[in-house]
């Protein structure tokens, strides 16, 4: 009983799966709504099981393990894949391969939970492959379009590069430990150069998983190519799964090396927040905005990563779960707008609350959250973040910390104006609602103006994170 | 019998594995790109294998984790493939400098 409990989020995963084999088999999925909302029911009791009492420990001579904060991990990407999966129910009921999404849907999400929940570097390489080899996949979705194809080519492409990087780095690193356990890694490191030449290698893979900025470059053609569900998902549940793990790797596996990665998490979170919001300036597409925009806000992360301790984690976990949620709303809001006109481009949110009020709220509490304005989340998410920071003492980085987050509010700004204040020339019809987009919408809405305001949820967080 | 010092196979390795960062980044066919990324895929093969055989000859990870390396790099290279048919047949060519719709 205790195994099934530990595994529960692998196996009721694997359940998922397998049930959609045998509906492809029974003819199911040609009845559209009835399939699609068999699947949000199923998701959603997947999100509930995620709260059932948990236990710890770790199997397989620590090829598996799990603890609160893994298991709360797993619980917010789970809350991710049911937003995901209703916001893009309009999209889907036009696809003609809703069952191959929900497939590799799942099958990415399964890589994610073995990288999240891995005790050895073995397992993180392979669900790390195994999370990334699906959506390259998923985001060729669009078979009759060219953009499509491109996007789906340029992000296989580059996570085959970085994953080949990495691996170098983790060759290295095993030629100078011995044993690629996490225990046996953490006993044996000593700062010295083949181990600073294997970190350097490993740092870059990640930094090109989260797309910081000098590793950038894939990242606005890929969210620009990608049908919009899948953008959702890169953006949201790619790189919030790969944030996490980079938080065990850095303060866990290399926290012997603690001097030598401040000063370069420091510079790469500088160059990535002033790159990202100086390239979301001149955007005019919509997801190509929201692109460079979580390149700033992985920027951001950065900031609360210097920290090095409980309170940095405790305000990272605290700010993807925010991150998350806004991000969900704005990509809802941009598929809503995307499904009925057919294009992305951000003129077309002019006068966007004259003729969709709901969809115009949403999206500007959405954008403040990202831009961190008081009463919404966003802006505790940050104050963390910042707070965390500041106990490493590098006032350097807080100054641009600071100009930054100026920046980022007249990005944002500049959309939430198109929205309120200018006229469109043509103004949109009024978009019909769909029941699910709704609720995903709601849910959102009140998780950014709650969770800021409970402050139990930090600090359930927090002490998670001081085990 | 005297025995390649490691030092060799690691210059070998290393050799291999900035080749292919070479010739990623100079090739512009997208086949010629995936070959690229197999030979950095194999030089870490080789120092897997080197680092197992000549510091730590009573354990077997570095081989177990070579032969995960080739299995993933398989599913790799054959979902690349499939999308690089997928792209030529909307582009009609499989040129990375013709394939940009999108820039900027």
């Amino acid at each position: 009983m205790d195994i099934v409990l530990m595994f529960r989020f692998e196996i009721i995963l694997a359940v998922l799966i397998l049930a959609i084999f045998i509906m492809s088999l029974r003819g199911f999925d040609t009845n559209v709504k009835c399939f699609l909302n068999t699947m949000n029911v199923l998701l959603l009791l997947n999100f509930i099981a995620g709260w059932l009492p948990l236990s710890e420990g770790s199997y397989f001579s620590d090829f598996f393990r799990t603890n609160g904060l893994i298991v709360l991990q797993k619980n917010i990407i789970n809350l991710g894949l049911l937003l995901i999966s209703l916001t893009s129910y309009v999209w889907l009921t036009q696809s003609k391969y809703r069952l191959e999404f929900y497939i590799l849907m799942l099958s990415s999400i399964f890589g994610v939970y073995v990288m999240l929940s891995s005790g050895h570097i073995l397992m993180l390489y392979l669900g790390l492959e195994m999370s990334t080899i699906p959506i390259a996949a998923m985001s060729n979705f669009n078979l009759k379009e060219q953009r499509s194809s491109e996007a789906g080519i340029k992000l296989i492409l580059s996570s085959a590069f970085s994953t080949g990087i990495m691996l170098f780095g983790i060759s290295l690193l095993y030629g100078a430990v011995g044993n690629l356990s996490f225990a046996s890694v953490i006993a044996n490191l000593h700062p010295n150069v083949l181990t600073l030449f294997a970190f350097a290698f490993i740092l870059a893979g990640f930094a090109f998983k989260m797309s910081i900025v000098p590793f950038h470059l894939w990242t606005a053609d890929v969210y620009e190519g990608s049908p919009i569900g899948v953008t959702n998902f890169l953006s949201v549940i790619s790189k919030g799964s790969v944030i996490f793990v980079f938080l065990t790797v850095l303060y866990t596996l290399f926290g012997g090396l603690k001097e030598a990665w401040l000063l370069g998490i420091s510079i790469l979170s500088i160059l990535s927040m002033t790159i990202g919001n100086l390239f979301a300036l001149r955007q005019q597409n919509a997801k190509r905005f929201l692109a460079f925009s979580s390149i700033a806000q992985v920027g951001f992360v950065l900031v609360g990563v210097t920290a090095a301790s409980t309170i940095g984690s405790a305000s990272v976990v605290y700010f993807v779960l925010i991150y998350l949620l806004s991000n969900i709303a704005a990509f809802g809001v941009i598929g809503a707008v995307a499904d009925s006109t057919g294009s992305e481009s951000l003129q077309l949110f002019k006068g966007l609350y004259k003729s969709n009020p709901f969809y115009a709220l949403i999206m500007a509490v959405a954008l403040f959250s990202l831009a961190g304005v008081p009463p919404i989340a966003g802006f505790f998410g940050k104050l963390f973040l910042l707070t965390a920071g500041m106990k490493s003492g590098l006032y350097v980085l807080m100054g641009f910390a600071g100009v930054n987050l100026v920046l980022s509010l007249y990005n944002y700004l500049r959309v939430v104006k198109y929205m309120f204040i200018d006229d469109a020339e043509k103004p949109l019809a009024p978009l019909n609602r769909n029941r699910q987009l709704t609720t995903a919408l709601y849910i959102c809405l009140i998780g950014l103006i709650v969770i800021g305001f409970v402050t139990p949820i930090y600090q359930y967080i927090d002490s998670l994170c001081g085990i | 019998m005297e025995q390649v010092p490691l030092s060799h196979i690691l210059i070998l390795s290393s050799t291999l594995f900035f080749l292919g960062v070479y010739g990623f980044f100079s090739r512009r066919n997208l086949i010629t790109m995936l070959m690229s990324v197999e030979l950095i895929l194999n030089s870490v093969n080789i120092n897997f294998i080197a680092f197992n055989k000549y510091l730590f000859p009573h354990q077997l990870e570095g081989i177990f984790f070579t032969m995960f390396i080739i299995v993933v790099a398989a599913a790799e290279v054959s979902i690349s493939i499939a999308i690089i048919i997928n792209l030529y047949r909307r582009f009609k060519t499989i040129d990375i400098e013709d394939t940009t719709t999108m820039k900027y």
